[in-house]
């Protein structure tokens, strides 16, 4: 059992402050350019790195996460490279919560409890399994409850009443995804989202934070008001493919890197 | 006939669960949608109603009951047990899909959805869904990989000649795998206006369970069928298994007698010492894929693989879970069957019997054949011959050609 405080609870002690969360795939489009890009991303705001690991069927992202999803797979990324990467992250004295995104099915062949001992070894905080709703989760939150780890529980605008009994149970945060669909940027959000959010909030104890579909720092104004924290993924994600040659050549990775910083200082800024 | 409302459910249980596999491993988003389809379901299969409406069409446009034909010179030829045809290829559309394509749409229109979405492989899902989407007057959206696209065309065009909007799917294996990953993700984007008609007993619960009533009228048929007409059960079911709807809707009514032996047939492929084959039961190991948790192809890091069969009906790396289930309690025997014994196979049936049979049919016939070989002449031994194989003929010709055997 651990008994330090979990990072994710330290970092929302204070909700008078928002926080951001970006996305990124962990080796898109290599191991050492998200180690870079994470620090970087530190640098720029980001509170807690949400990192997903790839998998070969990504049944809730859309089609720019898919394509990071296929670039890690090509270099042959696992759930242990993952580890890896928060370790060295660790290491290198970075302070930020760290949330895992993996589908189901690769955490189940890793073995679930193995790999909450490992999240909890290796220095990670929290995990999003999006295709593991709440009537499926109880062997994973127990393994997370012994490691001191959270597992972060999603709420859709479909939930409907389902958003009481998520809130009661959620842990660290509560992951509301903020349109219908898949991942991926969207030029305009629903217009009921202040209201869902709203009632999210009130059915929760923990702090909430919204995703999907938000990629511009209009849109995170928008959303500030009525949640905690702010996720970015596919908006990032494009930056990182247009800029994969680049960040996979050593000489002009850090100049990629560096522009990628700017944009998600942006969004960072745009929160407070 | 008898009507839906009449079988006891043993599984799944109400998580949606067959002993440890099943379930709805789903994004929260369709949580909503698929615990008010259970709903939905549970309603209407109670409702004389809707159960005398599907009745109904199946018998008046589908065309049930099916025939059970004596396959006489096929029998003479293996020597051996007596070989009976469950006859779904003469459901019209020329599958057994229709018989739940028809029940998910009629469920859809009594929910009050008036666009249905659906995923193929070899087409024959994607034609029946779009068959009853203008019957009852739906619109039709049918998911299919950009490869099975290539290897049926005639099936692409008849699903648009019915009015149904294809479109491909590019990702991955480019086939059923990846058609109803995009299926998933347009039905969380739409999921307030838009059913899902699920091809086969996969994907979240109610699916697998709800799949299976619908088809379950192929064995109660053969099983009144064979009674009527040898006053005795038969003493070995045999079927192909790809999804396994069409096997499930068989075995289903016969899993309580224990006289007869159920027999699940996969592709093997090129083989099962190959990387190329869609023996999911018999290579398989459980994991979670498109809601459920049940056999899967995959690598020891969990990474869904491709599967492969000649027949784009079979190529799917899943399967149902009721059938891990029957596999893991040993009430079902799973075996598999290569792509070059299943084009023999259609050949035998074709020349024996005039009927051409659909690839995933011709799995189940080659098994059928060596276990009839094994059998006395006393014994009866019923193969569910799922579709026809009008659809199939440029590939075999394809594949005969290749093999300089034409």
């Amino acid at each position: 059992m651990t008994t330090a405080l979990n990072r994710i609870d330290q970092l929302f002690a204070d909700r008078d402050r928002k926080r951001f969360i970006p996305f990124l795939t962990v080796g898109d489009p290599s191991i050492e350019a998200t180690f870079h890009l994470v620090k970087a991303m530190v640098e720029a705001g980001a509170d807690l790195i949400e990192l997903g690991i790839p998998y070969s069927d990504p049944l809730a992202d859309g089609p720019t996460i898919q394509r990071a999803s296929e670039r890690a797979l090509k270099n042959g990324v696992t759930i242990g490279d993952a580890l890896q990467l928060v370790k060295r992250l660790r290491e290198s004295g970075m302070e930020a919560s760290v949330v895992l995104f993996s589908y189901f099915n690769p955490v189940l062949q890793y073995g679930i409890e193995r790999f909450f001992a490992d999240l909890a070894a290796y220095g990670a905080d929290g995990v999003v399994i999006p295709d593991l709703p709440i009537e499926e989760n109880g062997r994973a939150v127990t393994a997370a409850k012994q490691n001191g780890i959270h597992v972060i529980s999603l709420v859709a605008p479909t939930s409907s009443s389902r958003i009481n009994t998520i809130g009661a149970q959620a842990t660290g945060f509560l992951y509301c995804v903020s349109s219908l669909g898949v991942t991926g940027a969207r030029v305009d959000l629903r217009e009921d989202l202040a209201d869902f959010l709203e009632r999210v909030k009130a059915s929760t104890s923990v702090p909430t934070a919204v995703g999907f579909g938000i990629s511009t720092p209009e849109q995170v104004r928008a959303v500030a008001p009525h949640t905690d924290g702010v996720i970015v993924g596919s908006a990032i994600v494009q930056q990182i493919e247009e800029h994969a040659e680049q960040l996979k050549d050593p000489k002009q990775m850090p100049e990629a890197v560096e522009k990628i910083k700017t944009f998600v200082h942006q969004l960072a800024s745009a929160l407070q | 006939m008898k009507n839906i409302q009449t079988t006891t459910r043993v599984v799944p249980d109400e998580n949606g669960r067959f002993g440890a596999f099943g379930g709805k491993f789903i994004p929260e988003t369709l949580m909503n949608a698929v615990t008010e389809l259970e709903m939905a379901f549970e309603e209407a299969r109670r409702d004389p109603a809707f159960v005398q409406e599907l009745n109904g069409l199946l018998s008046e446009y589908a065309g049930r009951p099916t025939p059970l034909t004596y396959a006489e010179r096929l029998t003479k030829a293996v020597g051996g047990a007596q070989i009976y045809l469950k006859r779904e290829d003469l459901n019209h559309t020329g599958a057994h899909k229709l018989n739940n394509a028809l029940g998910q749409a009629l469920l859809a229109k009594r929910m009050g959805k008036k666009s249905i979405i659906a995923e193929t492989g070899a087409g024959q899902h994607g034609v029946a869904s779009a068959t009853v989407a203008a019957k009852l007057g739906l619109s039709c959206t049918v998911f299919m990989g950009e490869e099975d696209i290539r290897r049926q065309s005639l099936n692409v065009f008849r699903m648009k000649l019915l009015g149904a909007e294809v479109i491909p799917a590019v990702s991955g294996s480019r086939t059923l795998k990846d058609a109803t990953n995009e299926a998933i993700r347009h039905w969380v984007s739409h999921v307030d206006e838009t059913f899902y008609v699920i091809g086969s007993v996969v994907g979240p619960h109610p699916y697998p369970y709800m799949v299976r009533e619908f088809q379950k009228i192929i064995g109660e048929e053969t099983r009144s069928q064979v009674l009527q007409m040898l006053r005795r059960l038969p003493d070995e079911v045999v079927a192909c298994v790809g999804g396994g709807s069409n096997a499930i809707g068989m075995f289903y009514p016969f899993i309580q007698d224990e006289s007869v032996a159920l027999r699940g047939v996969e592709a093997a492929g090129k083989g099962i010492d190959t990387e190329k084959h869609a023996a999911t039961l018999t290579l398989g190991r459980p994991g979670v894929i498109h809601g459920s948790l049940t056999y899967l192809l995959q690598d020891e890091c969990g990474q869904v693989q491709e599967a492969h069969s000649i027949s784009a009906g079979l190529d799917y790396p899943g399967v149902g879970p009721e059938h891990a289930y029957l596999k893991d309690s040993g009430r079902v025997t799973y075996t598999s069957v290569t792509d070059a014994e299943a084009l023999d196979a259609v050949q035998v049936l074709c020349q024996t019997e005039g009927i051409i049979p659909a690839l995933e049919s011709a799995h189940a016939i080659a098994e059928a054949i060596k276990r009839a070989k094994e059998m006395s002449s006393d014994k009866i031994l019923v193969i569910c011959l799922s579709g026809r194989g009008d659809k199939d003929v440029l590939t075999i010709q394809e594949a005969l050609t290749a093999e300089g055997g034409e």
